[in-house]
């Protein structure tokens, strides 16, 4: 029931948007969007930084060669008009935009892909695009310094570019993060790009004052024809959740990104609520179990004990005030392999106790959860846990650390369990093999799940080029590991934007609510930034 | 006063020296990494291979010894290293931050001093009185605000109901938008000199040489300005600079909640995401500031009681 009245209020936000799109936009105006996650950006250089912070200027700034189509639910062209690929699924032939021009007035061709992607490979730096251009045949070569050119990599002609990849995966899972934003070399190469960063978006750079803010200008030649429709973009850096909720209310920012106790608030004013974008985003937030260090966590029912042992429902209601989404396995509802049909685990004590006692624990046993102080998937839930598991006799300890060093235990296996947010898309085929056999812990298989059914699965949905039967496949896997509940699904975020009344063209996109699409994005003329 | 800022400059390296080894040090047995510190609540993910690498290029797989000992080397020469976070040098990023930073601490002392000496003065002079009695009870309230609190008390009241001031941000680095953060940091000092200056006020009108200026038929005007205040200065400027050091690394949580773009946001942001050389450039040049701010103390003594003297 809980699940219908969310799809049902989801739908509601996708026919408001469409509703909306039939207002004639306006030209011109301002609009002071927030940056939510930390106090400063980390850098302009889209190259050298994946965090999500910074990812909202890049979005205004930059250009990847796909991008995430928020109505449509997946990913689609933005660099290229279209894209052939052969019959083994392995080489790509895009046609380029032939509009598309960098902020110094160049036009962009096949050769700053090639460039920006083999930047990218430099074996010398870290640059977190590395990850995605690695798919790119003879990528490798290039980030061990046995090769100069990615060979997967051929320009036919200007706007026409051709891309051998190793895996048959879509490429544009791998081509649409921030990350790997198409730059102009002869900017980049003056060495102060981060400081004046020059792209294909909608908004020029125009200041950095770190710590406070950037400003972006429209750029006219933008590609899209009468985009972007404002003037201005100015990204607001604001960490504090309470001090955006007073500018915001001062009408000093147009949009605010809202936690449990605003949200709470937002929605009961009259006004605010009519200001509300919701959106579950690909976060899945759960308790991983230690397969690997305690003996319990091996058998399936004691893990599915733990999910029936827990109310879920009432710990998202109170302590969460609704702002999540009950998960019910890995993948995010916005997943094309989300299955719709499946119901979380209900709240069952006593099943729980049946299969603790069947899997030979029936006194329960003790195990010690690793947690940050996170309001929505830390602390507060870990102390509203105790008790439940406790009445099941699973006795936890909680074990407070920062939420910077989560990711290092995990990766290190220095936990026996712990309860974290998990980027969970949109590619279901990566996120998915976090639970491969075959992954390594340090690439994300914290739980140390071994199951040859799940395997078989992943492996047959990797090699079917049909992307349709190849959901199907991921489907299963997911529903799979519904069943054998390696970790205890906990929500998936609801991410919640409150957006002033003269604010319109906003979209819920799913991948991060903050990256907004700019050139989408009209002010009417009751704002008061001009 | 040579000699005192001879004296006073010897000891810069050694403490320095001191505050690099000890930062250093426990940035080094902290748990969490640059690295891990990019997951960003989970908002992020980055691939082993690529922190392999991050690792590598950042020099982060030498051994400690080695490390600091570069680190040490390169900061004797002004280069402060480079951010892990933003991949620029450490002294660029604090160049942009400095000046933010020194206009708040400038604007949070100069309320602390104007409104709490005044306050702390006028008390002293009519001890009991209500001038008194209100000026205490604001010391004492103003002692026990947590910045943040009072910070969003005075957010709410002047942006938001009054609408006089902006609520946040550096806007045009102007008067208008440093006028609540100042407030919001300065009102901790304000409290504090308001009761040091009572005090000391108090205990020099006191003073046998007070009352022998009196006796010999001195106005109480010209006692105050001659006498009492000169001397009640010497305790004063001891709290003022002893806070005025101190405040550049207390306005982390101001800095934070007006998104005020100075040294502190830089620090905490960057503790947060392990960037070991921001960090210990933020922190040398809190340190810095504490010194110099202290040095310049000390000269000022020398200056308005001459009796003292360093030897």
């Amino acid at each position: 029931m809980r699940k219908l009245a969310w799809l049902a209020a989801a739908i509601a936000v996708v026919g408001a948007g469409a509703a909306e799109a039939q207002q004639t936009p306006r030209k011109g105006g301002t609009i002071r969007m927030t940056a939510p996650y930390a106090a400063s950006f980390g850098s302009l250089d889209p190259h050298s930084t994946p965090r999500a912070q910074d990812d909202i200027v890049n979005k205004a700034i930059h250009r990847t060669l796909y991008n995430w189509d928020t109505a449509a639910g997946k990913l689609v062209l933005e660099l290229a008009k279209s894209v052939s690929a052969s019959a083994d699924g392995l080489t790509y032939t895009y046609k380029l935009r032939d509009d598309a021009y960098f902020h110094n007035g160049r036009k962009m061709t096949a050769d700053d892909l090639i460039y920006s992607y083999t930047r990218l490979m430099d074996g010398s730096k870290g640059y977190p695009g590395a990850r995605y251009a690695r798919l790119i045949k003879g990528a490798v070569d290039v980030e061990k310094g046995q090769a100069k050119e990615i060979s997967g990599l051929k320009k036919i002609d200007d706007f026409t570019l051709e891309m051998t990849i190793t895996d048959r995966v879509d490429p544009g899972y791998y081509f649409f993060a921030g990350s790997t934003a198409i730059l102009p070399k002869e900017e980049v190469e003056k060495g102060n790009f981060a400081s004046a960063p020059v792209g294909l978006g909608p908004f020029k750079f125009k200041e950095h004052i770190p710590g406070s803010r950037v400003v972006t200008e429209r750029f006219d030649k933008f590609y899209k024809p009468g985009k972007p429709y404002l003037d201005r973009l100015d990204v607001m850096i604001m960490a504090e959740a309470a001090a955006r909720d007073v500018a915001f209310r001062n009408k000093e920012i147009d949009t605010s990104i809202l936690g449990p106790a605003q949200y709470v608030a937002y929605r009961a004013d009259p006004q605010l609520s009519k200001g509300i974008l919701e959106v579950a985003e690909m976060f899945t937030r759960a308790m991983t179990m230690n397969h690997e260090s305690i003996k319990p966590f091996q058998d399936k029912r004691v893990r599915q004990a733990i999910a029936y042992a827990i109310d879920a429902d009432l710990i998202i209601k109170r302590l969460v005030k609704d702002k999540a989404y009950r998960a019910t396995s890995w993948l995010p509802p916005a997943s094309a392999a989300f299955d719709k049909t499946v119901k979380p685990y209900p709240f069952d004590p006593e099943k729980a106790k049946k299969l603790l006692a069947e899997a030979g624990y029936p006194n329960g046993f003790e195990f010690e959860l690793t947690t940050s102080q996170n309001e929505s998937w830390g602390l507060p839930i870990v102390e509203a846990i105790i008790p439940m598991l406790a009445k099941v006799g699973i006795k936890l300890k909680p074990k407070l650390v920062e939420v910077t060093v989560l990711t290092e235990i995990a990766m290190k296996g220095d936990h026996q369990a712990y309860i974290g947010s998990n980027l969970t898309g949109p590619d279901s085929l990566a996120t998915l093999r976090c639970y491969y056999s075959k992954t390594p812990r340090t690439a994300c298989n914290y739980t140390g799940f071994k199951n040859p059914a799940f395997d078989k699965l992943l492996d047959d949905a990797a090699q079917e080029g049909d992307m349709a039967k190849r959901d199907d496949l991921l489907k299963k896997a997911n529903n799979l590991l519904y069943d054998e509940a390696p970790v205890w699904f906990f929500n998936y975020n609801k991410a919640v934007m409150a957006y002033q009344p003269w604010v319109h063209g906003l979209q819920a996109n799913p991948t991060e609510i903050t990256h907004q699409y700019p050139e989408d994005i009209w002010v009417d003329a009751s704002s008061p930034a001009k | 006063m040579l000699l005192v800022l001879g004296r006073r400059l010897a000891n810069v390296v050694p403490t320095m020296l001191a505050v690099v080894a000890l930062v250093f040090l426990l940035f080094s047995v902290l748990p969490g990494s640059f690295i891990s510190g990019m997951n960003e609540d989970g908002r992020s993910t980055i691939d082993p291979a690529v922190m392999e690498r991050m690792r590598k290029e950042m020099g982060l797989d030498d051994p400690l010894l080695e490390r600091f000992a570069k680190y040490v080397g390169h900061t004797a020469m002004g280069d402060l290293g480079t951010s892990f976070r933003t991949r620029e040098p450490v002294t660029k990023m604090l160049s942009t931050r400095i000046w933010p930073s020194l206009k708040l601490v400038l604007a949070a002392m100069t309320f602390a001093i104007l409104v709490g000496v005044t306050l702390g003065f006028l008390a002293a002079l009519r001890p009991g009185s209500w001038i008194d009695t209100a000026s205490m009870v604001g010391a004492i309230s103003g002692l026990s605000l947590s910045q943040f609190w009072f910070g969003l008390m005075l957010m709410y009241l002047f942006a938001l109901k009054l609408q006089w001031l902006p609520s946040f941000g550096y806007g045009d680095g102007g008067l208008r938008h440093i006028i609540l953060p100042a407030v919001a940091l300065g009102v901790g000092p304000m409290a504090l000199l308001a009761r040091t200056t009572r005090a000391a006020v108090l205990d020099v009108l006191n003073a046998d040489f007070v009352r022998t200026a009196r006796s010999k038929g001195m106005s109480e005007r010209r006692v105050v300005e001659w006498h009492v205040l000169r001397n009640a200065l010497v305790l004063v400027i001891t709290i003022v600079g002893l806070q005025f050091g101190s405040l550049m690394g207390q306005a982390v949580v101001v800095e934070k909640l007006f998104a005020w773009p100075g040294v502190g946001s830089l620090m905490v942001d960057s503790v947060f995401q392990r960037d070991m050389p921001t960090v210990q450039g933020c922190i040398l040049m809190i340190v810095l500031f504490f010194l110099a701010i202290n040095t310049l103390v000390d000269l000022a003594y020398v200056v308005i009681d001459p009796r003292i003297r360093y030897r």
